[in-house]
């Protein structure tokens, strides 16, 4: 570090105009002079972060996938109208759909189809959250856990869940019992897996910090590691319930049965039996707006709070 | 003005009390090539109310020497005791992101067990020590290199020690921070009855700091000289006789380096 502190070169003669003004310098420096000039140091070097008005949100985040979706529509019913496929039972028309979902609003059924579901959905979440963040926290502090099961933990998340389906069926049979089996085997690890790499990209130097503080064992962990893992973890419970989602959505797919009642993985099935293809894609648009909903409204908030908090959101 | 010591081993080993003891401690790390030795038999008292800095070049060890008295690692042999926990301050703030300013310094408090109800007024009070009033309920990001410091300083004074250990922690800071820093710290350490041990490659600001100067030679680090420096406080960085020293413990030190290119 070359600064001019450390160099001894630099004390040759003065110029006049210099010593006057150390001179100067020494005398005026006071207590209050030293407390002003820290409070101009501060107010140059301080960055103000302020939020993005509401204006600006609307038209660079809300404004653009509402361009997106409508112009699926109008590709999808041009598609339709000019005959490219002519076929209602492979193409049904955006028209033919909304009259799927204002038919199941009007029977009521529509909320239960969504509400079996997400309630399946939040609650095998809940419980694999329940699960998969003490198994993390175990298999990212101790070293002979991480050893025994770390590999095959990290390996159960390229594993689809839809493999967890028949053997769960024929243990647990039809029932929610099974639908929560297969949640659970498809979220656990991913939640673990996320805090196990959330705990291993904990700066070493907030370690130091905590274990001078007097943070260590226990305390430590509550204190330091959890916190400091908490964006990793945040990334591993969104990819979480991605994944519980989606293999709820295929149990239900491939497990139909009368007494667990309709979800939207029976509903698409229902259309697929009933040769109803204005019902798959209801039951595919449904399925994709609750997993989109979800995300939007629980786990994309939570993130950004938590890395603005720290100064870690880059605004684009 | 400044009179130079001639060893470690000349200063007062009748007294008892002491910030930190330091006896013939050395510390190796297993390199490529075996065990390398980085402390070689460092002995070394820091006297309470004592600003002591530690100087030397890159692989003197300093940085090592520094983690041992914090307790942050042990030494191969020898031994070092210390009035209590020390206190740590890095090169980088260290301050938890997590948190706000005012909570990463009630942390400190939490953790040495001050009791709920009067931790937000010490932490203001601390605050207002290294005057950042009002900066309590700010994030680490919102705030400057030099404001990190500072709050950095405050938890580290939060931990109530008797010894605060410094690890190069202006090193980051432009130079006009850094002088103001200084000063706040000469400050800080004259009010309170804190003993300070400050590793730093800056002669000057080893000068404009300390009541004596370590120099340490490198690979191993071994304590080469010592200087007393009774220059009266408050000083400044370009004070002449600040300067002068510098020049004299320069001279050592580079002939410390020059010796590591002659075989």
């Amino acid at each position: 570090m070359a600064s001019t502190e450390t160099s001894v070169d630099k004390t040759g003669p003065v110029d006049e105009a210099e010593k006057q003004a150390r001179e100067a310098g020494r005398t005026g420096r006071d207590h209050h002079d030293l407390a002003g000039l820290e409070a101009g140091l501060d107010a140059l070097e301080t960055v103000q972060s302020s939020r993005t008005p509401l204006r600006e949100t609307l038209v660079r985040k809300v404004l653009p996938p509402v361009v997106a979706v409508a112009l699926v529509l109008v590709v999808w019913q041009a598609l339709v109208s000019f005959k490219v496929v002519d076929d209602p039972s492979k193409l049904p028309s955006p028209g033919a759909v909304w009259g799927e979902v204002t038919d199941a609003w009007l029977q009521g059924t529509l909320l239960d189809y969504i509400w079996t579901s997400v309630s399946r959905g939040l609650l095998g979440f809940l419980m694999a959250l329940a699960i998969g963040t003490p198994l993390g926290l175990i298999v990212a502090r101790v070293r002979f856990v991480r050893a025994a099961i770390g590999p095959i933990l990290s390996g159960l998340q390229s594993l689809p869940s839809v493999a967890w389906v028949p053997p769960a069926v024929i243990w647990l049979g039809l029932d929610n019992k099974m639908m929560y089996a297969v949640i659970l085997l498809g979220a656990v690890p991913s939640i673990a897996n996320g805090l196990v790499s959330g705990v291993d990209q904990v700066p070493p130097l907030f370690l130091r910090a905590g274990r001078t503080l007097g943070a260590t064992g226990l305390r430590g962990t509550w204190h330091i590691v959890m916190p400091a893992a908490l964006p990793g973890y945040l990334a591993g419970l969104k990819q979480g319930w991605a994944f519980s989602w989606r293999s709820l959505m295929a149990a239900e797919i491939i497990a139909s049965s009368p007494d667990l009642g309709v979800g939207l993985g029976q509903l698409l099935e229902n259309g697929r039996n009933t040769s109803s293809m204005s019902m798959v894609f209801l039951a595919i648009i449904l399925i994709l707006i609750v997993g989109i909903a979800i995300d939007l409204l629980i786990f994309s908030p939570l993130e950004r709070s938590v890395l603005r908090s720290r100064g870690l959101l880059v605004k684009s | 003005m400044a009179t130079t010591l001639a060893k470690a081993a000349d200063s007062d080993t009748a007294a008892v009390d002491h910030a930190a003891r330091i006896e013939h401690v050395s510390k190796s790390f297993a390199g490529p090539t075996g065990q390398q030795l980085v402390l070689d038999d460092i002995t070394l008292d820091v006297a309470p109310g004592e600003f002591v800095t530690l100087l030397g070049a890159s692989g003197c060890g300093k940085s090592t020497l520094l983690n041992l008295v914090a307790g942050l690692d042990r030494p191969t042999a020898g031994s070092i005791s210390t009035d209590g926990r020390p206190a740590l301050m890095f090169q980088e703030h260290a301050l938890f992101p997590w948190l706000t300013a005012g909570k990463n310094i009630e942390l400190a408090l939490k953790l040495r067990g001050v009791p709920k109800s009067e931790r937000r007024e010490r932490a203001e009070e601390l605050l207002e020590l290294v005057r950042l009033k009002g900066a309590y309920g700010k994030r680490v990001h919102e705030l400057s290199g030099g404001m990190r410091q500072r709050v950095a300083l405050a938890r580290a004074l939060g931990q109530d020690s008797k010894l605060l250990l410094m690890d190069e922690p202006f090193a980051a800071l432009d130079a006009i921070t850094r002088d103001v820093l200084h000063d706040e710290l000469t400050r800080i350490w004259r009010e309170t009855n804190l003993s300070v041990l400050f590793v730093t490659h800056n002669v000057r600001e080893a000068v404009r700091l300390a009541q004596r100067v370590v120099l340490l030679s490198s690979r191993p680090g071994r304590v080469a000289r010592e200087w007393r420096v009774d220059i009266p406080q408050p000083r400044r960085i370009e004070d002449a006789a600040v300067a002068e020293l510098s020049v004299e413990i320069t001279e050592e030190l580079r002939g410390e380096i020059r010796r590591h290119g002659q075989h």
